[in-house]
C-alpha cells in the first residue's frame, strides 16, 4: 500500500432538514483506484461528489487530500481535479467543439479537440450546435473531457447515463486506462463495469441497512 | 493563477453568447423604443411637456430595461452546471463573476446608451443635454449591471426569483436613478451636470470593488441552498 492516500474521507456526515441522509461515510481512495459509489435513488449519491467538490459543505467529517485537509490545499486539489455531473456543463447555444474546447484546459490545442471529439464519434458534429444534438451525444461532448484534461482524480457521477453500449465501452475503456496510467476515479452507477477492478462504497439513506 | 485570464475568457464566452442570440438582445432595446413612442402618444405631443418629462423616463426605461434582463444572467449556467464547474476551478471566481458583469453592460447598457440620443430628440430635450445624458447613462448602466447582478445570483436558486429580484434591487438602484436623471435635468436647467455625474461615478467605483464579491459569494451559496 502506497504511503499516501490521494483522497480520504473520514465520518462524512451531511445534514438535510436537521435530519442526516445517510450514515457516517469513511472511505479512502489511492492512486490506481476506481471507487464505485452504489445506492437507490435517492440515497445520496450525488450529495457525495457535490461534498467532494465542495460545492455542498458537510455537517461533519473531514475530506482529506494527499493527507492534507481539503480546505487548507484548495488550489492543489481543485487543479487535479476532473468533475463531470449530472448536468454535463454543455451550453446549447456552443458547438461541440466550443464547448469542449471552454471545458478543457487552457492549452489545450485544437488538434486535440478534434481528436477527443472524433474518439467519441462526433467528428461530423464538430461544428454543430449542441441543442441540435441528441441527449447522448451532449453527454458524449461532456465525456470527451475524459481525453484532454490532465486531472488524477476524477469524480464522475453517472457517467453512463444516456449513452448507448459503444459510448458506455469508450467511457469504461477510458476509465480502465486512467486507472493504469496511476490516476484515481470516484464514479457511480448503477451497474458494474466489466473491464475493470474496483472497489465498491455502498450509500445507505439513514435508517436503511442491507 | 490566472487572474486575468478568467475575467477575458468569460467576457468573451458571454458576448459570443449573445451574438448567438441575437433575438434576444433586441429585447430590452425593443422595450426602450416602444415605451418612448409610447409615452408621447399617452401624454401629449407638445415638445415642452415631453422635455420635461425625458431626463426621468430615459432614466426609468434604462432602469427597468436592465433589470428585465439581468435575472437570466446566471440562470443557464446554473441550469446547465456551468455554475457548477465554474465554481469548482481553481482560479478566483471573483474575475468570471466580473466578466459576466462587464459583458452584460457590454450587450445592455451600451446599446441603450447609444440609441439615446434619439430617444432624447424624440422628446425634445434640448441639444446641450445630449452630451451629459449619454454619458450618464454610459456609467449609470454599468452600475445597474453590477448591483443586478449581486441580486440575479442572490435569487439565482429560487423557481420565481424576479418579483424578489425586483425588491432586492430596486432600492439600491434608487441612487443610481436619482443622481442620472439630475445629471440630465441640471444640463437641462443650465446648472453645472458635472457634479450628478461624478457621483455616479464614484458610486461606479465603489461598485466595481465590491459587486464582483458579493455576486462570488451568493454564487456558493446559491448551490448551498
Amino acid at each position: 500500500m502506497s504511503a499516501k492516500n490521494i483522497l480520504k474521507v473520514e465520518e462524512l456526515v451531511f445534514e438535510r432538514n436537521h435530519s442526516p441522509l445517510f450514515h457516517p461515510l469513511s472511505f479512502s481512495v489511492d492512486s490506481g483506484q476506481a471507487l464505485h459509489v452504489e445506492g437507490a435513488n435517492g440515497a445520496g449519491k450525488t450529495t457525495l461528489f457535490q461534498l467532494l467538490t465542495g460545492l455542498l459543505q458537510p455537517s461533519q467529517g473531514t475530506i482529506l487530500f494527499c493527507d492534507r485537509s481539503v480546505e487548507e490545499c484548495k488550489y492543489e486539489y481543485f487543479s487535479d481535479l476532473l468533475y463531470i455531473g449530472h448536468q454535463s456543463a454543455v451550453n446549447a447555444m456552443f458547438s461541440a467543439r466550443e464547448n469542449l474546447q471552454w471545458m478543457s484546459p487552457a492549452n489545450t490545442s485544437s488538434k486535440q479537440i478534434i481528436s477527443a471529439l472524433a474518439s467519441v464519434g462526433l467528428q461530423n458534429y464538430t461544428h454543430t450546435a449542441c441543442h441540435k444534438l441528441s441527449a447522448g451525444q451532449q453527454r458524449r461532448v461532456a465525456l470527451a473531457r475524459l481525453l484532454t484534461s490532465k486531472a488524477n482524480l476524477w469524480y464522475l457521477d453517472e457517467p453512463f447515463a444516456a449513452l448507448d453500449k459503444q459510448g458506455v465501452d469508450f467511457v469504461e475503456s477510458c476509465m480502465h486506462q486512467h486507472i493504469e496510467k496511476g490516476g484515481s476515479i470516484v464514479f457511480s452507477s448503477h451497474q458494474d463495469l466489466a473491464k475493470m477492478p474496483t472497489y465498491k462504497l455502498r450509500i445507505n439513506r439513514c435508517g436503511e441497512v442491507d | 493563477m490566472n487572474m486575468t485570464g478568467g475575467f477575458r475568457d468569460h467576457l468573451w464566452r458571454d458576448l459570443l453568447l449573445a451574438y448567438r442570440r441575437r433575438g434576444d438582445l433586441v429585447k430590452p432595446l425593443m422595450f426602450f423604443l416602444m415605451v418612448s413612442t409610447l409615452v408621447p402618444l399617452a401624454i401629449a405631443p407638445e415638445p415642452e411637456r415631453l422635455a420635461k418629462l425625458a431626463p426621468g423616463m430615459i432614466w426609468i426605461m434604462a432602469l427597468l430595461a436592465t433589470l428585465l434582463s439581468i435575472e437570466s444572467l446566471f440562470s443557464d449556467d446554473f441550469r446547465d452546471g456551468s455554475l457548477e464547474q465554474m465554481l469548482i476551478s481553481p482560479d478566483l471566481l471573483v474575475m468570471p463573476v466580473l466578466g459576466k458583469m462587464t459583458a452584460h453592460w457590454l450587450v445592455i447598457g451600451v446599446p441603450l446608451t447609444l440609441i439615446s440620443p434619439l430617444i432624447g430628440l424624440w422628446f425634445s430635450l434640448p441639444m446641450v443635454a445630449l452630451l451629459p445624458m449619454i454619458l450618464s447613462l454610459a456609467v449609470g448602466t454599468a452600475l445597474l449591471s453590477f448591483i443586478g447582478a449581486v441580486g440575479a445570483a442572490l435569487t439565482l436558486p429560487l423557481r420565481q426569483g424576479g418579483v424578489l429580484l425586483t425588491l432586492l434591487v430596486m432600492p439600491l438602484y434608487m441612487p443610481v436613478l436619482i443622481f442620472g436623471s439630475a445629471t440630465i435635468q441640471s444640463a437641462v436647467d443650465g446648472l453645472i451636470w458635472f457634479n450628478p455625474l461624478l457621483v455616479l461615478v464614484a458610486l461606479l467605483a465603489i461598485a466595481v470593488a465590491l459587486c464582483p464579491l458579493a455576486t462570488a459569494a451568493a454564487l456558493r451559496l446559491a448551490k448551498n441552498a
